[in-house]
């Protein structure tokens, strides 16, 4: 493969970005696959995480706020060639897009989810976003949650998800480690990025992540479903990054073996004999 | 030509057994137009089938009946009304109506004697074929082919019962209908969809667009299409316009209130230059409306739906043929032009089911790209400026190319941008393509008198009446004529501005409260109507609804 494949281009983010690390790591987690880039599509909703596939040279699909998951199964659907890989932010995926989240994991078509989480709306300038850590009534600041925080990790294990991922926008080397893993897993793959927004987020900042990320240890068993939702709980001096949950299940091409072999759908030939014969079962 | 009513609560199988009764009717030598009026509800109410059947093909429904099955009281104070003074109201004994014309059998008690008291409706159809004086053997066939095995040699017991038990009383000369398809409107929309190589439909069940999903469903493996319920028409859409972009021939499905979940979506297809079908199979609004029922109420929603300005195209579907037929052109266009086509039907045309020609699938327009020589890879450009307007499309992953879409305004690569002099030329390109288009429109169908002097104006599915309407009032005073219009954005003109230049009065005839086909007319030719026929009932426009508003109108004819 070209190791320069895949090369990413200025952009529209604030110095400092979180975003930046996150869309170098990927560029190289991309070179050091086989993939050639005309095979991967990149799809994002809208913000500026969503802004991701217009830096790397490869298909790209920049889709409606919120509604990044359910184009990306589709192409995934009907060409099982491509490598579909989804870069949005907290807000597009959890806020406005947060029926297709839930429903897109209980689907399990193979795609990768990166969520740049933020914990803020960035590009609207300093609104809560779902996942904000809850208000502190004693002190209440412009991006902190009135109502509960959304716990995205948490919610996509007990849906059926069967890969759950945290990782650091701060530590690229174990964010790469993890990238490959979603992109290898077959089936539907989450990995929410925590990262700093430097304009908006005074609180989540890159110290208070660098201090409390804890990459999980060996013996962590990712297959324990219980023991992976209290983990996903855990979410205070100490934040657990890595794998939090992996289960091999059935992906969507593969409970319809009727509809999906080798071939991918866009391949197939349309018969037109077969769809005269059922014209003539009307008769 | 007879025009019978089957009446029920839900749930009593008047649906069943009168898939049946037109499939006999059918093979016995009738052509046929069965509309279908049910309640929003799975158990109770009211609901029933009107089937017109005639030696000649029928594209409409009438309001006089020549006979009533009625299971029960509720379908006879309905509809007595409707009842011609020689028809006759077939039910069981046990049934209290006071009525000379009704014909009470022991329907209950045969079907019992029988063993399962659920072949009453067999005893019926018996009885209703022997009134018309049909021979048995069509329905035997039928029963035999449509039945589960162990349940034929019962309902044929029950069948040859109840032809037992009355004497004939009308005669038909049965005409050849084994050339013949007897489906609806969904039916056909489905199967058009099949012939231009659709791969992926996604849809949100919702009245009366859902039988369409049903069918995708059914024939979906067979026919190599995905199909997929989505949690939301919200992501209905999006997922249609993601398999579009990744190459596959997609549509979704969904009524009104659906079809405004998508509105946002719409406009996506629209900047991004996707092709896309989307079906509109039309109910009475707004918000949740009448559910079961009908209107053409949502010409003015679909037309401008979504924020900004692109080019769309609207195709009002008229009959069942150009459910089949248009909904195929809708693909070559949404293809051709890179941009999305709706179809607007409405429960009137999907539920409704009539003999047709057997439709062809070498009939259908197509359209395949003429190869271009553009380079790949690095300098493919998605939206290139071209002199028409129409960029090359390439599909991800099947060229070198890298194919980049999206839904901010955009460069020629795909990429962002916010310059003022890109933004009007990428408007300007998409715009350009509504004026190639307008070239290969589709006038409305004349249909009367060339030389009317009243000339009605409808489209979409009340065409049919229009059409035995304008019959009805030309064999009186050869008056009359009518355009039909099934392209119906951008607005087809020739026509119009030929007859409108002709005749001395117009008078639009819609489903709806509004006049909403008039108003694009003035908008878009500067013709007013003089008169118009409105209905928003939910109940379909009957060519006597027509009839009678052009008597009110002039104060008899």
């Amino acid at each position: 493969m070209n190791k320069t494949a895949f090369t990413n281009s200025e952009t529209a983010w604030c110095p400092g970005c979180g975003n930046y690390s996150i869309l170098e790591t990927l560029t190289g987690v991309l070179n050091e696959m086989e993939t050639p880039p005309s095979q991967i599509v990149l799809v994002g909703g809208i913000g500026q995480a969503a802004k991701t596939n217009q830096y790397i040279s490869a298909n790209g699909f920049s889709g409606l706020h919120g509604r990044a998951l359910p184009a990306a199964v589709a192409i995934k659907i009907v060409n099982d060639d491509l490598t579909v890989i989804v870069n949005t932010g907290d807000g597009d995926s959890y806020g406005e897009g947060g029926n297709h989240f839930i429903h897109n994991i209980r689907r399990n078509v193979d795609i990768t989810h990166f969520v740049h989480d933020n914990q803020i709306y960035g590009l609207t300038k300093g609104q809560p976003s779902p996942t904000s850590d809850p208000c502190d009534l004693d002190h209440i600041t412009d991006a902190c949650n009135m109502s509960a925080s959304f716990n995205p990790l948490l919610i996509a294990i007990a849906t059926g998800a069967t890969f759950v991922a945290r990782a650091f926008s701060g530590d690229q080397e174990h964010l790469a480690k993890i990238m490959h893993a979603a992109i290898n897993h077959k089936g539907y793959a989450l990995v929410d990025i925590l990262q700093p927004c430097v304009s908006f987020n005074k609180k989540n900042t890159f110290a208070y992540y660098k201090q409390r990320v804890k990459p999980l240890d060996d013996s962590y068993d990712p297959a324990n479903k219980l023991a992976a939702m209290e983990k996903a709980m855990e979410f205070g001096d100490t934040i657990p990054i890595g794998i939090l949950y992996q289960q091999q299940l059935p992906t969507y091409k593969e409970k319809r073996s009727e509809l999906f072999d080798t071939m991918p759908l866009i391949d197939k030939k349309v018969r037109l004999e077969d769809v005269q014969a059922l014209i003539k079962s009307y008769i | 030509m007879y025009n019978i009513l089957l009446g029920g609560a839900a749930g009593d199988g008047i649906e069943t057994m009168s898939a049946l009764l037109e499939k006999i009717l059918k093979q016995s030598g009738c052509h046929l137009f069965t509309i279908r009026d049910f309640m929003s509800r799975v158990r109770g109410g009211h609901n029933f089938t009107q089937i017109r059947f005639g030696n000649i093909p029928l594209a409409a429904h009438r309001d006089a009946l020549d006979g009533l099955f009625a299971i029960d009281e509720t379908t006879y104070k309905e509809h007595c009304h409707q009842l011609s003074s020689d028809g006759f109201i077939l039910c069981d004994d046990s049934l209290i109506i006071d009525d000379d014309r009704v014909i009470r059998l022991p329907l209950k008690e045969a079907a019992k004697k029988i063993g399962n008291p659920k072949v009453i409706s067999s005893v019926a159809i018996g009885s209703l074929l022997k009134l018309f004086d049909f021979s048995l053997t069509p329905a035997a066939d039928i029963f035999k082919t449509n039945l589960r095995a162990d349940l034929v040699a019962v309902n044929l017991s029950a069948l040859e019962k109840g032809y037992s038990l009355v004497k004939p009383r009308f005669n038909f000369d049965p005409v050849q209908t084994s050339d013949q398809i007897l489906l609806s409107g969904n039916t056909a929309i489905g199967l058009g969809a099949l012939a231009s190589g659709l791969k992926f439909y996604s849809a949100y069940p919702m009245s009366p667009s859902t039988t369409l999903l049903d069918f995708f469903y059914v024939h979906g493996n067979k026919m190599n299409v995905a199909v997929e319920q989505a949690e939301d028409e919200i992501a209905a859409i999006n997922m249609a316009i993601g398999a579009s972009y990744a190459g596959a021939p997609a549509m979704t499905g969904t009524s009104g209130g659906g079809f405004s979940l998508m509105v946002e979506a719409l406009g996506f297809t629209g900047i991004a230059e996707i092709p896309l079908v989307v079906v509109d199979v039309q109910r009475p609004g707004p918000a949740t409306g009448f559910p079961t029922r009908t209107e053409q109420s949502d010409l003015n929603f679909v037309i401008s739906a979504s924020q900004g300005e692109f080019p769309r195209m609207v195709i009002a579907l008229r009959d069942h043929a150009d459910c089949f037929y248009q909904t195929a052109r809708s693909f070559a266009l949404a293809k051709k032009y890179q941009m999305p086509v709706i179809l607007l039907s409405d429960q009137y045309l999907a539920d409704s089911t009539t003999t047709l020609p057997i439709l062809n699938t070498n009939d259908i327009v197509t359209y395949s790209p003429e190869p271009d020589a553009l380079p790949e890879k690095e300098c493919y450009r998605r939206y290139a400026l071209t002199a028409s307007g129409i960029s090359p499309l390439r599909i991800p992953g099947k060229t070198e190319a890298l194919v980049r879409v999206d839904s901010d305004e955009h460069d020629e690569f795909g990429q962002i941008t916010e310059s003022a002099s890109l933004r009007n030329q990428m408007v300007e390109k998409r715009m350009h393509k509504l004026d190639l288009l307008k070239d290969e429109l589709i006038e409305p169908e004349f249909y009367g008198y060339k030389h009317c002097q009243s000339l009605l104006l409808g489209f979409g599915s009340t065409s049919g009446a229009i059409k035995e309407a304008v019959d009805i009032l030309n064999a009186d005073v050869k008056n009359y004529g009518a355009l039909l219009f099934g392209d119906i954005y951008p607005l087809p003109m020739n026509q119009l501005k030929y007859y409108a230049a002709q005749v001395v009065e117009i008078i639009n005839v819609e489903q709806n409260a509004t006049g909403q086909l008039a108003a694009l007319i003035r908008q878009e030719a500067l013709i007013c109507c003089n008169n118009s026929i409105l209905k928003y009932d939910g109940r379909q426009l009957s060519v006597d609804d027509i009839l009678s508003g052009i008597k009110n109108m002039k104060g008899g004819f």
